[in-house]
């Protein structure tokens, strides 16, 4: 048994290199994985359904690869496709493949796995005790259940199996975890599971545990009990130390990784130089999983947003600034009191100061005077009309408050015309939770097409 | 002497949206067992202002890596939230003074 995987980069819509995807190629994988989204870009992806990336990079880059797949015959499968793995996100996806397809002449069976789930079920699992806190999970509720805009269940090896057992020639997956991307097809050849998920995680973001991490691509060979990782591009090297510090990357534990069925421990994992270039790696362990469950992640609105910002380069206005936002502050909420009657403090005026403390906030512990300060004013409110009405209120204040008595009315810069900009909606993730199923495939749906 | 002068890199990302995950990269060994003195819960609960029961530190000897990983201050993206990919945690401990006594070890 000799099954190879191709992750031509860690994520789709970042660029690969095409030559090294070509060097891949001449490997002959069995199948091209690459993952298409993460919550790291924030909760506003998975709020809207959308894609963090422009359309017209996917297109061209999931063109390439439909291309390579065409000349090799072998199957190629996205995880999380559209950065949130919405049903939504996935149908945008399959819409562009569809497009390619026709562009390029090509007649292919397509395999949609559909990840989006039902308020109204994920409610039903809580009110049965069947939701489970992860690590630093949101306290939550019917009311904030119904009240999301997304929910998704993060597919597994077990799920995108159902998927690749179809014979699709592409899989086009919903939110997926990274690693089971790379893991379903060995596991699905008899590889052992520590083996697989290991290499899961170490190539979840292809040339990341490459010295060239910039070249995207590499090839990910199996064997029954152990990997190897080679590097495909030139220039690029892998070494122990580079494929073993990849289980650091973005992991609260360098050791463990809890995934669908399970999770696996590294802690005896060893990984050692070969003679043709490539890291040897065995020695994980998998330890399965009594009772199945699904990581669920979701968002909800909290409310919506307008921004301003105004530039301070008055040095006495510098060193007053918390003095100077305060002053706004106070006279904001007596103009809102006084001529909006809004009685219950519903709306939130923060000031963050670009070029002091913006980044850290509180945390920060340089102290040094800075020449001028970028003045960020986020407002939230209940509707985006209070936000606006906020932010004009804010607009003459931001331009002309003075911190002093008898003095002419200072001015300050506005680098932008309008002066505030509507945001909408803000989002937040709400759920960092885990739901017990009797059967993988109990709230996951595949749809099969040929086009 | 700064850490960041002491060691190779110190990184910091989201393991998630709801915790904060910091790496050290060490020099070598003699730098690793040097630094790891200074990196504990106390000295980290009071750079981050997060209780010391939430606090987890990896010594990882083999890698001379030292992950710490942390609840985020504030969700990730949400409207306190002042840094969304967690990219500027580290820089907190890279400006920690490390007492020479310490250093020359």
């Amino acid at each position: 048994m000799d099954i190879k995987v191709l992750v031509p980069t860690g994520a789709l819509g970042i660029t690969y290199c095409k030559k090294a995807l070509n060097n891949g190629l001449k490997e002959k994988p069995d199948i091209i994985v690459v993952d298409g989204g993460s919550t790291d870009s924030g909760p506003a992806y998975l709020g809207k359904g959308k894609s963090k990336y422009s359309r017209s990079s996917t297109k061209s880059e999931w063109r390439t690869l439909m291309v390579a797949r065409e000349k090799l015959k072998i199957p190629l499968l996205i995880g999380s496709a559209g950065t949130c793995g919405t049903d939504k996100s996935v149908d945008w996806f399959f819409k562009i493949t569809k497009e390619l397809a026709k562009e390029l002449n090509q007649n292919v069976k397509i395999t949609l796995l559909k990840c989006s789930q039902s308020k109204k079920d994920v409610n039903k699992a809580f009110l049965r005790e069947n939701l489970y806190p992860l690590s630093n999970a949101p306290k939550i509720s019917s009311k904030k259940i119904l009240n999301c805009t997304n929910i998704v269940g993060l597919a597994g090896v077990e799920q995108i199996t159902e998927a690749i057992n179809t014979k699709a020639d592409i899989i086009i997956c919903g939110r997926s975890t990274d690693a089971s991307l790379i893991a379903s097809l060995p596991i699905m050849n008899g590889v052992d599971k520590a083996v697989a998920w290991h290499a899961g995680k170490i190539g979840e973001c292809g040339a990341f545990c490459t010295t060239n991490p910039k070249s995207g691509v590499i090839l990910i060979s199996f064997k029954k009990n152990c990997f190897f990782i080679k590097p495909v591009s030139n220039n690029t090297k892998v070494t122990p130390y580079t494929v073993s510090a990849h289980m650091v990357y973005e992991n609260s534990d360098p050791f463990t990784l809890i995934e669908p069925g399970g999770r696996l421990d590294v802690k005896k994992a060893i990984y050692k130089k070969q003679k043709d270039g490539s890291v040897y790696v065995t020695g994980a362990n998998w330890v399965q999983d009594y009772n199945y469950k699904i990581k669920l992640e979701g968002t909800h609105v909290v409310g919506y947003q307008s921004i301003s910002m105004v530039l301070i380069r008055d040095e006495s206005y510098v060193k007053n600034i918390n003095k100077w936002s305060k002053q706004i502050k106070n006279k904001v909420k007596e103009i809102i009191e006084n001529s909006l009657s809004w009685k219950k403090r519903s709306y939130e005026i923060q000031f963050r100061f670009i070029g002091k403390n913006a980044t850290l906030g509180s945390l920060e512990r340089k102290k040094l005077e800075p020449t001028e300060i970028g003045v960020l004013v986020i407002v939230t409110a209940k509707k985006q009309y209070e936000c606006e009405e906020i932010s004009k209120i804010l607009n003459p204040l931001l331009l002309h408050h003075s911190i002093y008595k008898n003095k002419e009315l200072p001015t300050f810069s506005f680098p932008l015309s309008p002066p505030s900009f509507k945001i909408g909606k803000k989002y937040e993730f709400c759920l960092n939770h885990v739901m017990s199923l009797q059967n993988p495939m109990d709230i996951f749906k595949l749809e099969k097409y040929s086009i | 002497m700064r850490l960041k002068e002491l060691v190779k890199k110190i990184r910091s990302k989201n393991a998630g949206p709801f915790l904060l995950t910091i790496d050290i990269f060490c020099s070598d060994k003699k730098n690793f067992e040097t630094i790891i003195q200074n990196i504990t819960k106390i000295a980290i609960s009071k750079l981050y202002k997060t209780p010391k029961n939430q606090i987890n530190i990896f010594p990882m000897k083999q890698l001379n890596i030292i992950k710490i990983t942390i609840p985020r201050p504030n969700i990730q993206g949400s409207s306190k939230d002042r840094d969304l990919h967690g990219a500027s945690f580290g820089i907190i401990l890279e400006e920690l003074k490390i007492k020479n006594a310490l250093i020359n070890k």
